[in-house]
């Protein structure tokens, strides 16, 4: 809750609010960009999420530093779990209802 | 000196610790206090203790979010399952905080709803979808996650939600620093600032502790190097006689902060003129409510909430160990009564608790030696 995860933005849903499909460690999920509005992120930018929400744009070295701290921290189980616990892109959305 | 195998760069923090050891000048004595609990814990996970001379004492502040609310929120919050129309939603670090009729994850054992969400905005779809249940969260948390909270309070008004209610416990850490350095019994040389909640505040806010108080602040990363270089760049201002806002995590945190996230948080809430902190009592201005505009989600006005005062186990000792009092191990329950499995106070439920960091990492290693004195 604290501690933040690092995640790749891989694309934007602007329909859908400010949402986009974020990736961490390879898991792709859905978080919200509407607290960067004063710095919109795009795809391809790196960010720091806290309960499923971007709250700053940091360059890929920090993030992937990030990641390790997590790892150091033993955190990392946990950031995953937090991860796959957001909702799921646009496709799998589709799969599900499906 | 265990953890330092792991680090990426051994070289460089024997380095750092040298360099502080050449910095901490052997006359006196220096006490900083680091405000955030995931310091506390990367603190004991990397062993940094032991890389420090022994005038160079750590104290753990008050940036764990469990651990400073007071077990009546958590008990207050709960009253409200007993309406089996109510979905109780909170993050998975409150499932096992222990309220006096057991933790939220004890209550679903005992039927009642309770779900873990890992963001605000996950609570709010599950009142949507279903919209014949008064779905309740939980809200905890500093400056990191009050933002969230407030963004999707705003989106819940927008798409004109009817069964969405947030039970607000947001706390804010400058009235908390306030209230450690007004303490008669404080002695606190410097601070460690924390590093994710300056991304949202900035590092203005921190000023009046330099400027007034008289004490630096370096707000700092989270890696072992970048503690024990805010570490230096404290000790460097303490021998210089300044005391100064220092940042050295500028890779994550801007002088300004956030905008959009302090916006969203002030168009939501407002500060409470007073909130309960467990250990520390009730501090001024030190929470956020529901601004009128948003009473119709405020849990708070919408449920009877008992407004229950429990004071905390007479033996534990989680006040003295909160504002640095006591080491965690010098608590009366500590590692007997009280455990990471049986927690009785919340410093030893969150691993971002001092109480569970110190259980963790020196108690074990203790342990170890005890056991196996030939290794």
């Amino acid at each position: 809750m604290c501690l933040a995860i690092p995640g790749k933005i891989v694309e934007l849903l602007p329909e859908d609010w400010n949402m986009a499909v974020v990736e961490v460690s390879g898991v792709r999920r859905k978080i919200d960009l509407g607290l960067l509005d004063d710095d919109p992120a795009k795809a391809g930018d790196w960010v720091l999420i806290h309960v499923g929400f971007a709250m700053s744009k940091i360059s890929e070295a920090d993030a992937l530093e990030q990641m390790r701290v997590l790892a150091l921290l033993g955190e990392d189980e946990a950031a995953r779990q937090e991860i796959e616990g957001y909702g799921p892109p646009p496709a799998n959305d589709n799969a599900l209802r499906r | 000196m265990r953890f330092v195998d792991e680090f990426r760069e051994p070289e460089l923090i024997t380095k750092a610790a040298h360099e502080i050891r050449r910095l901490a000048d052997p006359r006196r004595h220096y006490r900083l206090m680091e405000i955030c609990g995931g310091h506390t814990h990367a603190i004991y996970r990397f062993g940094l203790n032991d890389l420090l001379p022994p005038n160079i004492e750590l104290i753990h502040g008050p940036g764990c979010p469990v651990c400073v609310l007071p077990m009546g929120r958590i008990d207050d919050g709960l009253s409200m399952t007993q309406d089996p129309n109510v979905i109780f939603t909170a993050f998975g670090d409150m499932m096992r905080v222990p309220g006096t009729q057991g933790s939220p994850l004890e209550y679903k054992a005992r039927g009642a709803d309770v779900r873990i969400v890992y963001s605000p905005a996950d609570a709010l779809k599950l009142a949507q979808s279903n919209p014949d249940r008064h779905v309740m969260f939980f809200a905890i948390g500093f400056e990191t996650t009050a933002p969230s909270t407030a963004l999707t309070l705003m989106r819940a008004r927008a798409q004109g939600v009817r069964n969405f209610y947030v039970f607000c416990n947001h706390v804010t850490i400058i009235p908390a620093i306030r209230a450690i350095l007004e303490s008669p019994e404080m002695r606190l040389d410097a601070f460690i600032g924390p590093g994710h909640v300056s991304t949202v505040i900035g590092c203005r806010p921190y000023e009046w502790i330099a400027r007034q108080a008289g004490k630096p602040i370096v707000v700092s990363g989270f890696e072992p190097l970048d503690l024990l270089e805010s570490i230096m760049m404290v000790l460097r201002q303490l021998n210089d006689g300044r005391a100064q806002v220092e940042n050295q995590y500028k890779r994550a945190v801007l002088g300004e902060g956030n905008r959009a996230a302090l916006k969203a948080m002030a168009d939501v809430f407002e500060p409470r003129p007073f909130f309960e902190w467990r250990g520390m009592g009730f501090i001024a201005q030190s929470a956020l409510r529901l601004r009128e505009c948003f009473a119709e989600f405020d849990a708070e006005l919408r449920f009877r909430i008992p407004g229950i005062r429990v004071t905390d186990p007479k033996a534990a000792q989680c006040g003295e160990v909160l504002t640095g009092a006591l080491k965690p191990n010098q608590c009366r329950l500590f590692g007997k009564e009280c455990t990471p499995e049986q927690p009785v106070g919340a410093l030893m439920v969150s691993a971002e608790g001092s109480c569970a960091a110190y259980y963790s990492y020196e108690h074990r290693k203790a342990a170890l030696t005890v056991l196996a004195p030939a290794l």
